[in-house]
């Protein structure tokens, strides 16, 4: 058997970089990515069976509910190869497998010297698979392609060796076949990463230099911060110093995950593991930056990584207008831990005070949502997702827009729009109308790639906002299931767009302002307008639904006034019936906006802004 | 029995009397109210089923006596079920007990539902001797096939003939109930059911329209599908039309689903609005008294289980807070055309109404005088107004 026991492994520290590998794994969502990595934890010996549980490395009960891993982690894994009988440390680095986290993705693959890429067989590689091996390929990782669950009935094997072999460069017959679900070739794909993947490259006489790829906030122990080291050693009780900041920190324990945390005596060259200072905010301890001693300091950083940038916002707001101070603070806490995400206090006058927060994208909109209410206890209401605008007024001032309700009102010169580089993976017979839906949106062709005989690359350079609207949903069912996205923002671009308001009454409704394109504002004003009408109950009087670019209607409905809303009959018995109805009744109304004179449930709002969101947790939900 | 707040001063309070009786030949489908058919009693014969349970009214009555005391009650009113299928003796019976405990007032009014099939000439011609005054007949409809819908088994000529004869034998005051808004009733319909009733001697006419209840009949034939309800612009419609041809014809609208000519109004169901105190006796009757309400366990067998283990039958009890009354006075006081003072509303409820005046539902004359009155399309939306004031 070649696992080793712990205490007989090569310990941290003192561990020869010719004996470690570090790695991460590739994967869509679904492939198999947990399942292969819990087999890895069990076979490897680091967690006994008795204390396996699905998913073992996923730690939020969305990441594990949703079957995602939206942070990454690293685990020290000892293994005896079975090829020249040696020992070795092996470091997977896992890493998140959505669209929005490529940032996340790329901070795992400058720690890593090779990656797996985990393709399921009996689907074959999707597209955001495919923007992530390209950047590990950027990054000169080496690629070691896996065929995971070929236990499936419907594997098919050969056919997606084939589509892989012609990604990475290699021969079909290089790709490995395993299946987490039954351990069948796990070992041998540890061996391989020993054979395959080259050993971390350092001095370790030069001053420290690590990297840090990930710091997650810990209510008991405070930032943990996630590091790998390139140059020198860092040993516990010792002084270290941001690269970045100049700041100095304690180093009040040190260690490596496998998979619980343990301290260690250091962490030498090639070496992954974690790093506590005592420090409470994140942004203390910033992803990228470079690690070094105060007593030696490096003069070279290493090359970090750019910020994230958000590119999607929404303004969220608490039902309960009591819960917005702690809706503030959850948001302060859930920043500790996601350096992504920002926002900004925001008040609308139809939702009363709230947050304008910005998003790496809507699934990460739909994770700080969701955290928000499970984690915090709160119940959120969210506007529709927008992205960010940059708009020259008539005089030639600028503005920047990240909510509807700031576009400028008067003459408007120019509006620039974020645009992406989409890629869309799917089987050839939805090209058409994969190409219909991408011309509908302004998109624009950029090429096209057969991945094989039945399966091809589709490339458009798309606005960002339409993406953001409900695109992937429209690409799922157009391709039954099958399609497949993947977009990178490549900048901006001038878009014919306008703002269409919606009226009740007479009154903007800040919260149901859209920017969109002036071919689209017509059908934008009908959806809203309609939808509205059979949202919003009938009040004493009439209510015109407006939709209007300016001051120019072009859109209407009228909710008529509600004729009836009496009780023919009120006599003994019913008297205390009807006043507990009414008590019943004071508690909906909290439940209430006011938008002018027109009472408007909040179910509406919610019913009117959740189309978009909802797409978007279909794709991920299994 | 509850320990009931005794008035303090020296005058007697003041207390109606309900005398529920649970009994019908049949239950009606839309009907929720706490009603048994004999078979479901299983009951030997009505006449024997009528004396227990009569029995067991009366005992309650001097239960009511020795928690309120001395007290002057102006009305009484026997409703149900169906009052006319009992015995009338076993009526002036429950009249005599109360007469007994209590001070029945003078010009005391006394209420008896009819049902225009069960209602015999002698029986009317008993109860007013007994000292009964006013009647109160289940119409509904003129129109047969919404009477089918209702599952009434009246025949819509014995009305006239049942209100002829209460005339004759000297009620000073009948009235009658329709049911507006059946599933199938088509406007004519319903014309033909309103001039119907004002074609009656009559000084009184009770219009409801018809409320699906959870759990009866009618709800699950809706559910269904089996039965449509109306919309609501054509109910509001039928009430319009019901309200013009009432006051063209002489009765004013007092409540909003109670119309009279002047002097017929109904006192006890005035007494429920105006926060006058009650005493509900039967099976699931409502009580109002001091601060409490409470009412009684539902089913008859047990009630008079109850009654007969000198037991109270009483199932829950509240208590109203201060809070519960202000409420309590808004959603009643609002459905009268007597309205609600200025001065007996917060200034804050001032300002809320005043949305409701400048949109028509309030009358705008009254509230000139410092009085809110709903204006007739403002009763078509009380509860509404309430809520707005109140929440």
């Amino acid at each position: 058997m070649p696992a080793i026991p712990l205490a007989k492994a090569p310990q941290p520290a003192a561990t020869n970089p010719e004996q470690i590998r570090n790695f991460c794994i590739i994967a869509h969502i679904d492939h198999g990515k947990s399942t292969l990595a819990d087999r890895m934890l069990g076979i490897t010996g680091v967690v006994e069976a008795r204390n396996m549980r699905a998913q073992y490395l996923d730690r939020m009960d969305i990441e594990r509910e949703r079957g995602i891993t939206i942070k990454s982690q690293a685990v020290r894994l000892p293994w005896k190869s079975g090829i020249d009988g040696k020992e070795y440390i092996l470091n997977m680095i896992d890493t998140p497998g959505h669209v929005d986290f490529t940032y996340e993705v790329s901070r795992s693959l400058a720690a890593c010297e090779g990656a797996i890429l985990l393709v399921d067989c009996a689907q074959g590689i999707e597209a955001q698979t495919l923007a992530n091996l390209y950047l590990a390929m950027e990054n000169n990782l080496t690629i070691i392609p896996v065929l995971n669950k070929i236990d499936l009935p419907a594997a098919q094997p050969e056919k997606f060796a084939i589509e892989l072999s012609k990604l990475v460069g290699c021969k079909p017959e290089d790709c490995l076949r395993v299946s987490g679900k039954t351990g069948n070739g796990v070992e041998e794909l540890l061996d391989q990463i020993v054979a395959q993947i080259p050993p971390p490259k350092g001095d370790p006489n030069a001053s420290a230099r690590a990297l840090i790829f990930d710091s997650v906030y810990d209510t008991y122990r405070g930032v943990v911060t996630y590091v790998r080291v390139v140059d020198g050693h860092l040993s516990p009780r010792e002084q270290i110093q941001m690269f970045s900041t100049g700041v100095k920190h304690e180093l009040l324990d040190i260690g490596v995950i496998s998979p619980e945390p343990v301290s260690s005596k250091g962490l030498g060259v090639g070496e992954v593991g974690y790093l506590i200072t005592g420090v409470k905010d994140v942004r203390l301890s910033r992803v990228g930056d470079t690690v070094t001693t105060f007593h030696k300091p490096t003069k070279n950083a290493l090359s970090g990584y750019k910020d994230p940038k958000p590119m999607v916002f929404s303004g969220l707001y608490p039902i309960d207008g009591d819960e917005y101070p702690m809706l503030r603070d959850a948001l302060d806490k859930l920043q500790l831990n996601d350096a992504a995400l920002v926002y900004e206090p925001e008040t609308s006058a139809a939702l009363g005070f709230g947050f304008r927060c910005g998003f790496l994208g809507l699934l990460h909109m739909e994770i700080v949502r969701e955290r928000l209410e499970r984690e915090f206890n709160l119940t959120l209401i969210s506007t529709a997702p927008n992205v960010v605008y940059r708009v020259t007024k008539e005089g030639g001032e600028e503005v920047i827009v990240t909510n509807p309700s700031e576009y400028p009102s008067g003459k408007v010169d120019k509006v620039l729009e974020p645009i992406v580089r989409a890629t869309i993976l799917s089987p050839t017979d939805f090209i058409g109308t994969i190409m219909e839906l991408c011309q509908q949106r302004r998109g624009t062709l950029n090429g096209m790639d057969y991945l094989s005989e039945d399966r091809v690359e589709i490339r458009y350079t798309l606005p960002l906002a339409e993406i953001v609207f409900d695109f992937f949903d429209q690409l799922k069912s157009r391709t039954k299931g099958y399609g497949s996205l993947d977009y990178e923002p490549i900048g901006e671009a001038e878009g014919d767009l306008v703002k269409v308001d919606i009226l009740l009454q007479g009154e903007t409704v800040d919260a149901f302002s859209s920017i969109v394109h002036r071919e689209k504002a017509y059908p934008y004003g009908v959806m809203m307008t309609t939808k509205l009408r059979e949202l919003i109950p009938r009040q004493q009087f009439e209510v015109p639904i407006q939709a209007a670019i300016g001051a120019k209607i072009i859109a209407r409905e009228n909710i008529r006034a509600i004729r009836k809303d009496v009780l023919a009959k009120c006599y003994g018995g019913d008297i205390t019936r009807k006043r507990k109805l009414l008590e019943k009744q004071k508690e909906g109304k909290k439940r209430m906006k006011m938008v002018g004179r027109v009472e408007v449930p909040q179910e509406a709002f919610i019913a009117a802004l959740s189309t978009n969101a909802d797409a978007e947790s279909g794709k991920v939900k299994k | 029995m509850p320990r009931v707040e005794r008035s303090r001063s020296n005058v007697s309070p003041r207390l109606s009397f309900y005398v529920h009786i649970p009994y019908c030949v049949k239950r009606c489908g839309y009907c929720d109210f706490n009603t048994y058919t004999p078979a479901e009693l299983q009951g030997p014969d009505l006449a024997a089923v009528s004396a227990n349970y009569i029995d067991a009214v009366i005992q309650e009555i001097e239960m009511a006596s020795s928690s309120v005391g001395n007290a002057e009650v102006p009305t009484i009113f026997f409703g149900g079920g169906t009052p006319s299928l009992m015995p009338s003796a076993d009526l002036a019976r429950v009249i005599s007990a109360i007469r007994e405990k209590f001070e029945l007032a003078n010009d005391a009014e006394i209420t008896i539902e009819v049902n225009p099939d069960s209602v015999s000439e002698q029986f009317l011609a008993h109860m007013r001797e007994a000292g009964a005054n006013r009647i109160s007949m289940g119409m509904q409809s003129a129109a047969p096939h919404v009477l089918e819908t209702l599952d009434r088994t009246h025949k819509p000529v014995n009305v006239a003939r049942a209100v002829e004869q209460a005339r004759k034998n000297g009620y000073e005051h009948v009235s009658v109930d329709l049911i507006y808004g059946t599933p199938g009733e088509s406007f004519a319909d319903w014309k033909t059911s309103v001039e119907s009733a004002l074609a009656l001697p009559i000084d009184h006419i009770s219009a409801y329209a018809l409320i699906v209840e959870r759990g009866t009949k009618l709800a699950a034939q809706v559910a269904r599908g089996e039965l449509v309800m109306p919309s609501d612009d054509e109910t509001a419609e039928k009430y319009l039309y019901a309200d013009e041809s009432f006051e063209a014809a002489g009765f004013t609208w007092y409540e909003l689903s109670n119309w009279s000519k002047p002097g017929g109004e109904c006192r006890h169901n005035i007494a429920y609005w105006d926060g006058s105190f009650w005493w509900g006796a039967g099976p699931g009757a409502h009580s109002y008294f001091g601060s409490e309400r409470w009412w009684n366990i539902k089913h008859p067998k047990s009630y008079q289980e109850r009654i007969a283990k000198n037991e109270s039958p009483i199932q829950e009890k509240e208590n109203l807070t201060p809070e519960n009354k202000a409420d309590e006075f808004i959603l009643l006081q609002i459905r009268r055309r007597e309205g609600i003072l200025h001065s007996q509303m917060s200034s804050s409820q001032i300002s809320l109404a005043e949305k409701f005046v400048s949109s028509g539902d309030l009358d705008r004359e009254s509230w000139a005088q410092n009085k809110l009155v709903l204006s007739k399309n403002g009763r078509l939306i009380a509860d509404r107004i309430v809520r707005e004031l109140v929440l």
